[in-house]
C-alpha cells in the first residue's frame, strides 16, 4: 500500500465512514446474536429488505431518508408479528417481503430516481456518510444497543427456553414482536450506510461464526462484535484501496468469516473426539435426520 | 363507446410486448403454481427467496457477458440450489442459516457485477431491470426457452409427484418405504430452482418469490389437498399476472405523468391481495363450522 493512499484513508470524508461503520458493526454484532439463536435468518433479511420502500418513498415525497426506513421497517415488522400468529411464518414473511419491495420499485418508478440512488440504497454507499448522518447513526445504534440490554434475560430465556420463558410468563409473542421492533430500530440506522440488501449479511455472518467458535454467550455476543467490526472496517479499506463496491467485500467476507469459523470447529471437534472416520454412505440412501 | 375501450385501453390487443408478456406470464404462473405448493408445505420459502436473489449474481453476470438475463438466472440458481443442498438444506436444524450465509455471499458478487455493469456502460439500466424485472421488455425470441424451461420444471414435479409428498408430509415414513429422501429433495430443489428463474425474468429477481409462495400459500388455505391447491395457485398467478398485464398498460393514463407503472408492482400487490383474501375466507369457513 502506498504511504500517502495509507495516510489519506484516515481523512477527511473517510472518518465518517469509519466511524459509521464502526457504530453498524456493534449494532449488527448484538443484535445479530439474538437473530442467529432465535433462528430470525428470514426476518432479519425480510425486514431491511423491505425497509427499502420506505426509503424510496421518502425520496418521492421528500423527507429524510432514515425516516422513510423507520417508518417501513416498523411496519414490516409489525406485518410479519400479526399476520405470522395465523398462516405459515415464512410464506408470511415472504409475501410481506415483496409486497413491501414491489411498493418501492413502484415509487422508484414514479419518482423517475437515478439508478446510483437505487443501487445505493440496495448495496449501501459507506464511503458516501456525511456528517449529519453521524449522530443520529449513533443515537440510534445506543437505543438499539440499550434494548437488547434491556431486554437481555427475557429475550435470552424465550430464544433458549421457550417453554420455560411461556411459565415463567415471558410471552413468546410479545418478546417476538419487541425483538422484530429492534430489529426494525437496527434496520433504520445502518440501511444508509450499508444498504438493505447487505446489513443481512453482516448480522448472520459474524454472530454464526462467533456462536461455533463458543458456547457461552456473554463471550460469543464480544466476539461476534469483534468479528462484525473486522468485516466491515477490512471491507472499507479494501474498498477504498481497489474502488470496487463496499457491499461485495462485506457480502462475500461475511461469508469467508463464517466458513473459517465452522473449518476452525470442525478441526477442533475431530481433534478432540478423535472420531472413527465414517466411511462414505451411498448417495440418496438413509440420512433423514 | 363500450366498457370494454375503458378497461382495454387501445392497442391492448395488438401490441407485441403484450402478447410476449401474457404468454410468459401463463407459462410461468403454471409452473410457479406446480412448484410453489410443494415449497411452501416444505416451508422452505426461505430457499425459493433466495434463489429468486441469488438470481440478481447471474442476471448481473450475464449482463456483463451481453448474454440474456434467463440464460444467467438459470445457471446460478441451479449453482446455487447444488450449494445449498451441499450445505445441508435438507436439515431443518440450521438451514436457514446455511441459506442466509450462501445468499449474503451471492449478493456481495452480485453488487460487484451490478458495479461492473454500471462502470462499463454495456449495462446501463441494468439494476433496477434485474431486480424489480420488465416483463413488457422481453422479446418473443425468448419464448421458447422460457416454455421448455416450464415443461421441464412441470415434468419433474408430475414424475416426483408420489415420493416427493410423502417425503414432504413424511420424510421417516418416506424413508422407511426405501424412497432415496436426499435426492427426491435435492431433485426438487433443481425444479424449484427452474421455478425461481422463470418467475424471474416476469417479476425480477427479488420480487420473484411473490408467484412462488404467494399463489401457492393462498391455495393451501383454501383446500388441504395438494393437487388442488396446485390447481388453485396456478388459477391465482394466472389471474395476478393477466390482471397486473392489463393494470399496468392502463396506468399509462394514470398520474402523476405519462409514465406506466411498475408491471411487477400489480402482480405482487394482487398476489398479496388474494392472500388476505384467502385467510378470509378461511377464518369464515372457520366460523361457521
Amino acid at each position: 500500500m502506498a504511504a500517502g493512499a495509507g495516510r489519506l484513508m484516515f481523512e477527511g470524508f473517510m472518518v465518517n465512514a469509519w466511524e459509521v461503520s464502526g457504530i453498524v458493526a456493534v449494532v449488527a454484532g448484538v443484535v445479530g446474536f439474538f437473530t442467529v439463536l432465535r433462528g430470525s435468518v428470514f426476518a432479519a433479511h425480510a425486514i431491511p429488505n423491505g425497509s427499502f420502500a420506505g426509503a424510496a418513498g421518502a425520496g418521492l415525497v421528500g423527507v429524510s431518508t432514515i425516516f422513510g426506513l423507520g417508518v417501513a421497517a416498523f411496519v414490516g415488522a409489525l406485518g410479519i408479528g400479526l399476520l405470522g400468529r395465523r398462516g405459515r411464518h415464512d410464506a408470511v414473511t415472504a409475501l410481506m417481503l415483496v409486497m413491501m419491495l414491489a411498493t418501492g420499485a413502484l415509487f422508484v418508478s414514479l419518482g423517475n430516481q437515478y439508478e446510483p440512488a437505487v443501487y445505493a440504497l440496495l448495496f449501501g454507499e459507506v464511503l458516501g456518510v456525511s456528517d449529519n448522518q453521524l449522530w443520529p447513526t449513533l443515537v440510534l445504534g445506543l437505543v438499539c444497543v440499550a434494548a437488547i440490554a434491556a431486554l437481555y434475560r427475557p429475550l435470552m430465556l424465550s430464544s433458549a427456553l421457550p417453554e420455560v420463558g411461556e411459565a415463567r410468563g415471558i410471552g413468546a409473542f410479545r418478546i417476538e414482536l419487541a425483538f422484530l421492533g429492534v430489529l426494525a430500530l437496527a434496520t433504520a440506522m445502518t440501511v444508509p450506510v450499508v444498504g438493505t440488501l447487505l446489513i443481512f449479511s453482516l448480522m448472520i455472518g459474524a454472530p454464526a461464526a462467533a456462536r461455533s467458535l463458543t458456547d457461552r454467550p456473554g463471550v460469543a455476543m464480544a466476539l461476534s462484535v469483534v468479528l462484525a467490526l473486522v468485516v466491515v472496517w477490512s471491507a472499507i479499506a479494501a474498498s477504498y484501496e481497489t474502488d470496487w463496491p463496499v457491499g461485495f467485500f462485506v457480502g462475500t467476507g461475511s461469508a469467508a468469516v463464517f466458513v473459517a469459523a465452522r473449518l476452525w470447529q470442525a478441526g477442533r471437534e475431530r481433534f478432540a473426539r478423535r472420531r472413527r472416520p465414517r466411511g462414505r454412505q451411498p448417495e440418496g440412501l438413509g440420512s433423514v435426520a | 363507446m363500450s366498457l370494454g375501450f375503458f378497461v382495454f385501453a387501445p392497442g391492448f390487443w395488438d401490441n407485441e410486448a403484450v402478447h410476449v408478456a401474457l404468454a410468459v406470464g401463463t407459462a410461468v404462473a403454471i409452473v410457479a403454481g406446480v412448484v410453489g405448493v410443494f415449497t411452501v408445505m416444505r416451508g422452505q420459502s426461505f430457499a425459493g427467496e433466495s434463489l429468486g436473489d441469488i438470481g440478481t449474481t447471474g442476471g448481473s453476470a450475464a449482463a456483463l457477458v451481453g448474454a440474456g438475463p434467463l440464460a444467467g438466472f438459470v445457471a446460478v440458481d441451479v449453482l446455487a440450489a447444488a450449494a445449498m443442498e451441499l450445505v445441508g438444506v435438507q436439515r431443518v436444524r440450521g438451514r436457514d442459516l446455511a441459506t442466509g450465509i450462501v445468499l449474503g455471499a451471492a449478493i456481495g458478487l452480485a453488487a460487484f457485477f451490478l458495479y461492473l455493469d454500471s462502470t462499463q456502460g454495456s449495462g446501463n439500466g441494468s439494476t433496477v431491470t434485474i431486480l424489480f424485472g420488465s416483463i413488457f421488455a422481453i422479446s418473443s425470441a425468448t419464448i421458447p426457452a422460457v416454455v421448455g424451461l416450464a415443461a421441464l420444471a412441470v415434468t419433474m414435479i408430475v414424475v416426483l409427484y408420489r415420493p416427493l409428498l410423502l417425503a414432504t408430509v413424511s420424510p421417516e415414513m418416506a424413508a422407511a418405504r426405501g424412497i432415496p429422501v436426499r435426492l427426491v429433495g435435492a431433485l426438487y430443489l433443481l425444479a424449484l430452482a427452474l421455478a425461481t428463474a422463470l418467475a424471474a425474468i416476469t417479476i425480477g429477481t427479488i420480487l420473484s418469490t411473490a408467484l412462488l409462495i404467494g399463489p401457492a400459500a393462498a391455495a393451501l388455505r383454501l383446500t388441504r389437498r395438494p393437487l388442488r391447491a396446485m390447481l388453485g395457485a396456478t388459477a391465482i398467478g394466472i389471474g395476478a399476472v393477466w390482471l397486473g398485464i392489463l393494470l399496468a398498460y392502463d396506468s399509462y393514463h394514470w398520474p402523476p405523468h405519462e409514465h406506466g407503472w411498475p408491471v411487477s408492482f400489480f402482480v405482487v400487490a394482487l398476489v398479496f391481495l388474494g392472500y388476505l383474501a384467502s385467510g378470509l375466507v378461511e377464518w369464515r369457513r372457520e366460523r361457521g363450522a
